[in-house]
Parts: C-alpha cells; structure tokens; sequence
C-alpha cells in the first residue's frame, strides 16, 4: 500500500501511511524552501513530528500530490516583489509601497540588515510582521524600483 | 436610498464603505461586537474583506459592494481555529463536523483577529451558560491585557507599537549634540570671521606698492625707505594678526568638536545599552562596532577640522567678492563667472556620492563582520580546517569594498580636476579682460595684480571647498548611520509613568503571555502564578519556550501579548533598572568580564565591601579555589586572564548572583555545562542561593529539579502539565516520557562506559 493523503471535513490533511493507519492534522513542510524548494517536503504530526519524507514530490500519486501541492500553496506566504512604488525615507525605518504578484501593498522595513542576499541577484526582505518579500532578480526591476532598493544594500 | 440606522451604533472605527453596507445588514437591536478587515484572499492575494461578530451571528463580504453576504448564526459547538504561520494569520470557523469557512490576514492584524475569536468563544459560552462568570477584564487592555491607567482607556504599552520613520537630514541634527557648547561655537565663528578679515590685507597693499612705488620707480622716480616701510609694516601686522587669530580659533574649535565627537560616541552606546536582546540579536557585532567606533571618528574629523575649512572658505569667498567689488565691479564680475558652473557641478555630483558613500560605510561594516564572526569563533574555524574558506570570506567581503569604493572614486576623481580646470579657466578670463582694461587706462598694474593675487587665493578656496564635497557626504552617510542607533527605539521601552516598588516578595503572575519571534509563535496562552519562594522547574524539550520564557521574566523582551506581574504590578510599569535588581541570573555559559574576581563577583554591586565578596564566594563554595589562585581574588579573569574551569566560572557567577541577594533567581541551564562531579559541587553552591528566594530553573537534567515545588512541562511554547516530580510521574504524561527517555540515555551510557 503507498502513502495516500485526505482531506477531512475540518479542512484538515490526513496521512494514511503504508500501513494503512490514518494520521490526522498533518502539515507539509519544505525542508529547502528557498534554495531548493522543489526538493524534500517533509509531513509533519500536529506534536511536530516527522512522519513521512518525499525526496521529490513526484513520488506520490497525483490526487495526492495534488492535496499536498494544494496545502503547500494555502501556507506558503511569499510575495514577489515586481515594483517599488517608494519608500517613506531612505534611513529605516521606513515604510515601503510595493507592487507584488499578489496585490499592491505597503511594509514597514525595520532595518537594513532585514535585507537578506541569496544567490544570484535574489534578495529576501523581511517586515515588521516577519513577512518575507522576495525580489526574484534585482537586475530585472525596473530602474525607479532598482535605484530605491539599491539605497538600502 | 433609504437606509436602516440601527439601534445600536457602529464601531468609530470600523472603515466608511463597510459602514454603509453594514448599517443596512443589521437588525435593529443587533450589535456589533467585534469586527476584522482581513487584507488576504484564500489565494494569498492582497485584497480587503470584513468579518463581523454581532451578538447574534457572524457575517462576512469580500468587498462592501458584495451583494452575497454570508451569515453564520452563532450556535453551540462553534468555534474558531486559529493558526499563524510565515506571517499569514487564519481564522477558520468550524461546527461540530465540518469546517465553515476560513479567512486569511497578514500578522499586522493578529491581535485583532485573536480579540474577534476570544469574544466570539465568550458568546458561544453564554449560549451553552447563560450564567457563566468570566473573568472581570475591565480596567485591562484588550490588547495586551496590561492594566490600563485610571482614568485612559488608551493602552500605554500598546501606543508604542507604531514605528514612526525618523526625519532625514542627519547632518543638521547634529546640532543637538552642539548646542550645550554654542558660546565657544560663537566665539570660534567671530574668529574665524577676524582672521579672515587679516587675510585679506595683504593683496590689497599690493595696489599702492604697485602703483605708488614699482610703477613710479620704472618710470624714473626712485624708491624711498619712508615710501616702502608703512606697507610692509602693514604686511608683517597682518600677517601676525592673522596667525594670532588663525591658532585661537582651531585651539577653540577643535576642542569643541573633540567634546562634541565625544558626546555623540557616549549617547550611541548609552542608547545601544538600552536596547533591548531582540535588537542585538538582529545587529551583527561587526557593523556596530563599525558604526560607534569608525563613524563617530570621522563627524569628529569632519567638525574639527572640514566644516572649519569650510566656514572660513565660505566667508572668505564673500569677502574677498566684497573687496574685488569695491576694486573694480567689471573685473569682479568675470572673476566670478566660473562660480556657478561650479555650483551646479556640486549639486549634480553631490547625491551620487552620498549614496555611494553611505554603499562603502555598509560594506565596510560587512569586512568587519566578518572579523566579528571569524576571530571569536577561530577555535571551530582551526578545528575543522576552514581557514582557505574564511579568507576568501573576508576577501570577497574586501573586494566588494574595493568595488563600490572604485565606484565612488571615479565620480570623485573627475570632480577635483574638473574644478581646477575651471578655475585655470577662469584665471585666463581675468587675465585677458584685465590686460584690456589697463591697455585701456580703466585700471592701473595695481589693481590687476591684487586681484591675481585674491583671485589665485578665492579659487584656491573653491578647489578645497570642492573637496569638502566629499568629506560632508562622508560625514552625513556616518550620521545617518549612528542616528539609525539613535532612533531606535528600545522594544523594552522604560515607562512613561514608572512605578515603584520598594519591597518585593517574589510574587510572580503570567498572565495569557504570549510572545512571537519574527513570524514564529514561541509562547502561547501561558498562565502561571508563582508563590513567594517557591522553586519552579521548567522542563520541556529544547524549543519549547523554556529559556523565552525566562528571558520574558527577565524583560529583556516584552510580551507579545498578555502580561507579566510582580507582586501585583505589571513588570513593564516598572523602571528596567530598578525592576532587574531584584533578579539574580545563572546562565549556562557564564560570561566573565575582564577584570579581577572580586570586580567579577561584585559586577551588579560594585559597592559591596570586600567582607561582603568573601561571604558571597564562600556561600557559592567558590571560595577556597579562589586562594589557591597566585593573586587571590585580585586574579584577572576574563579575555587574556587566568583560565578558569566551567565548573569555577560557575560558582563564580552563582557569588555575583548571591551578592546581589535578589528575590527572584533564575536559573538557565545552570550546570548542563559541565560534568556529574562538578555538577555536584555547584549543586550544593546553588542550593544556599536558591533558599528563600522564588527560583525558575531550566535543567536539561531533571534529576536537578527533584527538589522543586513544582514542576512546569512546556511543550511547543504552552503549558502542558504542572505538578510534583511523584505527581507527575503517576501521570504518566509528558514528563513521564521525558524522564524515562532520560533514564535509558543514563543507562545505555553507563552501559557504554563498562563496555569501554
């Protein structure tokens, strides 16, 4: 018998594992989020322990896949940054108007060392609320938007 | 349109579209009882939609033009999930059997969210009761369940919250640190306005020597001592005067800006001490001892030395324009036709070096970043061969250094040239228009040669002024820089209206603490109420929120939400200070500070008496290791001194905990540092602190806390289970399972051990 997921009436995922017993409330987790998102998801119990472990996700059937992609989607919060309308000062903190692929909104950047450089022009900013914003390349903003940012780096 | 008023008035607060949709969705007696904006759809996508709670039923639209609103009437075995994860809050409503509906927010509006879920499990527990007692939350905060004042219904706690960004201009409000010493500021201005006067006089006598003695002799009428000596008198005065003025001046002003460097250097860190452990959890060492070391350095520099130049070049300028236009005007005016070019180029060139400046002050705090990180960690760095990949760390760190400084310095290395070419320009100008004015008789040789000597003086002036450019952007980039120390404010701030306390008993009450780190939730709902003198160990996996908790105890955070009391008062009214005295800390790693023993042990009293040391030494059995010592306790322990074992570190910490004879003792990890026998002897030194004293101990060992009162389970940031170690082990719970797990691990080691 394979791994199968559910989706209870709570909304909740369960887990049928390979022998069949059912474990309720489990949350998907990425081990790699930012580097190797597609890799290693974890299934973890409700008291945070880890039940099942994926290499890759194409190891589950699809219907199943499907829930946990679905799941993954609902709990994962990180919007891309396509513009930087302007920021209230260049000295933080400040606060900041942004264009996202999710929706314009505005952020409060409490400090410079909240900006976080990954590779490859990525960078990670994080809020106030513990937010992260991602700008996926700086080099491929637009100028308005570069010369802000690169204020702050 | 007509539209429905409803008995009971809406919330004053409640946004003005939502109102109006609302007001004609209510029945007359309905009132609202709470209400959330949410700013996330299902998909995560920014976007507005309202969630009311009435006494009756919940209601919610996606937008105040919907048409479908939803409607739950409140029922029993309703309630609300609520769930927070990477800063996207959920609210999901459920029945008995199924899920209703879920609504998504970002963590800005938690403490809403979380109000609109408390009272709506209030209203569905009057449904099931109608009688239930609730706790009075009156005179509270709903926020953050501080004790609100008197007579305000505003939160103090809460007001702070709100971040307001800090104004710009860094340099000017440097004046805040100038004013105490604006007398001596006023003086050097007068100064610097006489000796530069005394400047000026010489290129003017040149007019009359030319023209009265060189011109004549040329012309056949000879040269005469009584005709020459009055000006060189004049000359030599001048001069004298000059360097009088020209040394009281740099003597006053540098001694001003030296105080005012100083000053700016003191506040930064006695600001930084302020702060609380969040902030210098998310600073780097590096960069801020770059900013209160390097930064404060370089204002100085600028005050004492390039704001000086750049007052008298100003003046000078002024000045020297007045003389030239009293001369000649004509001459004047082609004397001064590169000015505004070089005005303009100033501006222009200005923004783009302060921005790359402030770029090199950054970088630089990353090259000393990495000194941070690599020098006190050299032990992991050797022990696991990394020493080829730090350099390359420091070296790439340099690099960028080196290329955002080539960056600045080929805008820079333009600008100086640019202006002296100009200025050679310039010279040309006056030189030509001037040999047409004397070949025309409208000046004599004279007055051409004083204004080539002004002039040469006045270029010379704006080729430094130039230069000056740089320095102020510098300058400006660096006060920035501290004033982003400066305008940070403390999360533990000290309280507006502070309450004292001058006896406590150790009565400690948590109060629904709650805190977050970041995104993530690590205390949740925590209630406890702590006897005087009682000793309390907590137990729980690592990361179940045992040392936040501690730490929250401490203040060296604040609650997220609810509130810590002592003694009845909440522990943010109290000054930190004051409040810290009556706390005496154990920390796994004890910290040492350069200096004797006795300056150790006595580092939270520094005016106990040398009896008073020995007691508090004895009393932790630190004593007797401490005479074995060459210097007894005048050792230097610390960075560079005498090496001490962990066990001895110990002890000395539990004296300076002891010495401060403080009512409340926190114990964190106190002696999972160091082996069974040592461990032993720091038992019996902690059990003479512990007496009497209300203690919170952290043991990763719980064979250490046989002797609490009770014993705290935590587990993923609440309580799970409270009782005694028997108590606890008939239970057969939490702590059972810790404790068994704990007993294999002994016995498999010991086993191990006779094995090896």
């Amino acid at each position: 018998m394979t791994i199968r997921l559910e989706r209870d009436a709570h909304g909740q995922l369960a887990l049928i594992d390979r022998d069949g017993q059912r474990h309720p409330g489990v949350l998907p987790v990425r081990a790699f989020p930012l580097s190797a998102p597609g890799e290693g998801v974890a299934l973890m119990s409700t008291d945070g322990h880890e039940l099942a472990w994926f290499d890759r996700l194409d190891e589950l059937e699809a219907a199943s896949r499907a829930l946990l992609e679905d799941e993954l989607a609902r709990r994962e919060f990180m919007p891309q940054v396509r513009a930087i309308s302007g920021v209230s000062s260049f000295s933080t903190p400040c606060e900041w108007d942004v264009l996202t692929d999710r929706g314009a909104t505005r952020f409060t950047l409490r400090s410079e060392d909240d900006i976080r450089r990954l590779v490859g022009g990525r960078l990670l900013v994080t809020d106030s609320h513990g937010i992260h914003y991602e700008v996926v390349d700086m080099k491929k903003l637009d100028r308005p938007s570069r010369r802000i940012l690169d204020r702050f780096l | 349109m007509t539209r429905a008023t409803p008995a009971v008035p809406l919330p004053d607060d409640l946004p003005l579209p939502w109102r109006d949709a609302l007001a004609g969705r209510l029945a007359p007696d309905e009132a609202v009882q709470a209400w959330l904006q949410t700013d996330l759809d299902a998909t995560l996508h920014f976007s507005a939609s309202l969630l009311v709670l009435t006494d009756r039923r919940l209601l919610a639209a996606d937008a105040p033009s919907a048409t479908d609103w939803q409607s739950w009437p409140l029922a029993a075995g309703q309630r609300f999930d609520h769930v927070d994860h990477a800063g996207v809050g959920t609210l999901a409503l459920h029945d008995a059997h199924h899920r209703l509906a879920t609504w998504r927010y970002t963590l800005a509006l938690n403490t809403e969210a979380l109000r609109l879920a408390d009272q709506h499990t209030r209203l569905i527990e009057r449904i099931a009761d109608p009688h239930a007692v609730h706790e009075d939350e009156d005179g509270l905060c709903p926020r953050c369940k501080a004790p609100l004042p008197p007579d305000d219904d505003e939160c103090p706690l809460c007001e702070r919250a709100t971040v307001k960004p800090p104004e710009t201009w860094a340099l000017l409000r440097l004046w805040r640190f100038a004013r105490p010493y604006r007398g001596r500021l006023l003086a050097g201005f007068l100064l610097t306005l006489a000796s530069t006067a005394a400047n000026l006089v010489p290129p003017y006598l040149t007019i009359p020597l030319m023209d009265k003695v060189l011109i004549p002799h040329q012309t056949g009428t000879r040269i005469t001592f009584d005709a020459v000596w009055p000006y060189m008198a004049g000359l030599l005065a001048a001069a004298l005067f000059a360097w009088a003025l020209g040394w009281a001046r740099t003597y006053i002003l540098a001694r001003v800006s030296e105080r005012i460097g100083a000053d700016l250097r003191t506040t930064t860190f006695d600001h930084l001490m302020g702060q609380s452990l969040e902030y210098f959890g998310g600073k780097r060492t590096g960069d801020l001892m770059a900013r209160i070391g390097a930064e404060t350095d370089r204002i100085n520099v600028f005050l004492s030395l390039h704001l000086l130049d750049f007052a008298t070049d100003v003046l000078m300028l002024f000045m020297t324009a007045v003389v030239l236009f009293s001369i000649n005007p004509w001459l004047a005016l082609v004397t001064l036709l590169p000015l505004p070019v070089i005005a303009w180029m100033i501006h222009t060139v200005r923004d783009r070096l302060r921005t790359g400046f402030e770029k090199v002050d950054r970088i630089w705090g990353e090259v000393t970043n990495v000194l941070a990180d690599t020098i006190p960690g050299i032990r992991v760095v050797k022990a696991f061969a990394q020493e080829k990949r730090e350099s390359e760390r420091f070296a790439a760190a340099n690099r960028r250094n080196l290329e955002t400084n080539d960056r600045v310095n080929r805008v820079w290395s333009l600008f100086g040239p640019t202006v002296t070419l100009l200025t050679e320009v310039g010279l040309l100008f006056v030189w030509g228009f001037g040999i047409w004015q004397v070949g025309n008789d409208h000046i004599t040789v004279g007055v051409l040669t004083a204004f080539i000597a002004y002039i040469s003086r006045f270029y010379l002036r704006l080729d430094s002024m130039s230069r000056i450019v740089s320095v102020t952007q510098k300058a400006a980039a660096g006060a920035k820089r501290i004033f982003d120390i400066l305008d940070h404010a403390s999360s533990v701030p000290e309280p507006a209206r502070p309450v004292h306390l001058e006896q406590v008993s150790g009565r400690i009450e948590l109060r629904s603490v709650g805190f977050r780190y970041g995104n993530r939730a690590v205390l949740r709902g925590v209630d406890l109420d702590i006897a005087p003198g009682e000793f309390i160990g907590l137990v729980g996996h690592s990361g179940s929120g045992k040392s936040t908790l501690v730490n929250l105890i401490n203040r060296f955070y604040d609650v997220s939400s609810g509130s810590i009391r002592i003694d009845g008062t909440d522990i943010r009214a109290l000054p930190v200070a004051e409040y810290r005295r009556h706390i005496g800390l154990v920390l796994q790693e004890p910290f040492l500070f350069f200096g004797t023993i006795a300056d150790n042990i006595a580092y939270g009293r520094p005016d106990a008496t040398r009896d008073e040391i020995i007691a508090a030494a004895r009393a932790a059995h630190a004593h007797e290791f401490i005479l074995r010592l060459p210097h007894g306790y005048d050792s230097m322990v610390g960075e560079r001194g005498q090496t001490l074992s962990g066990g001895e570190r110990q002890r000395i910490s539990i004296a300076r905990a002891l010495l401060i004879d403080p009512r409340i003792l926190i114990l964190d990890e106190a002696t999972s540092a160091v082996d069974t026998a040592t461990e032993k002897e720091i038992q019996r030194a902690l059990d003479n602190l512990v007496q009497g004293r209300t203690t919170l101990a952290i043991a990763h060992r719980l064979s250490t806390l046989r002797k609490a009162d009770r014993l705290v389970v935590l587990d993923r940031g609440q309580i799970v289970e409270v009782g005694q170690h028997d108590d606890l082990m008939a239970r057969e719970g939490h702590y059972y399972r810790l404790y068994m797990a704990q007993q294999r691990q002994a016995e498999a080691d010991a086993a191990e051990g006779v094995l090896a």
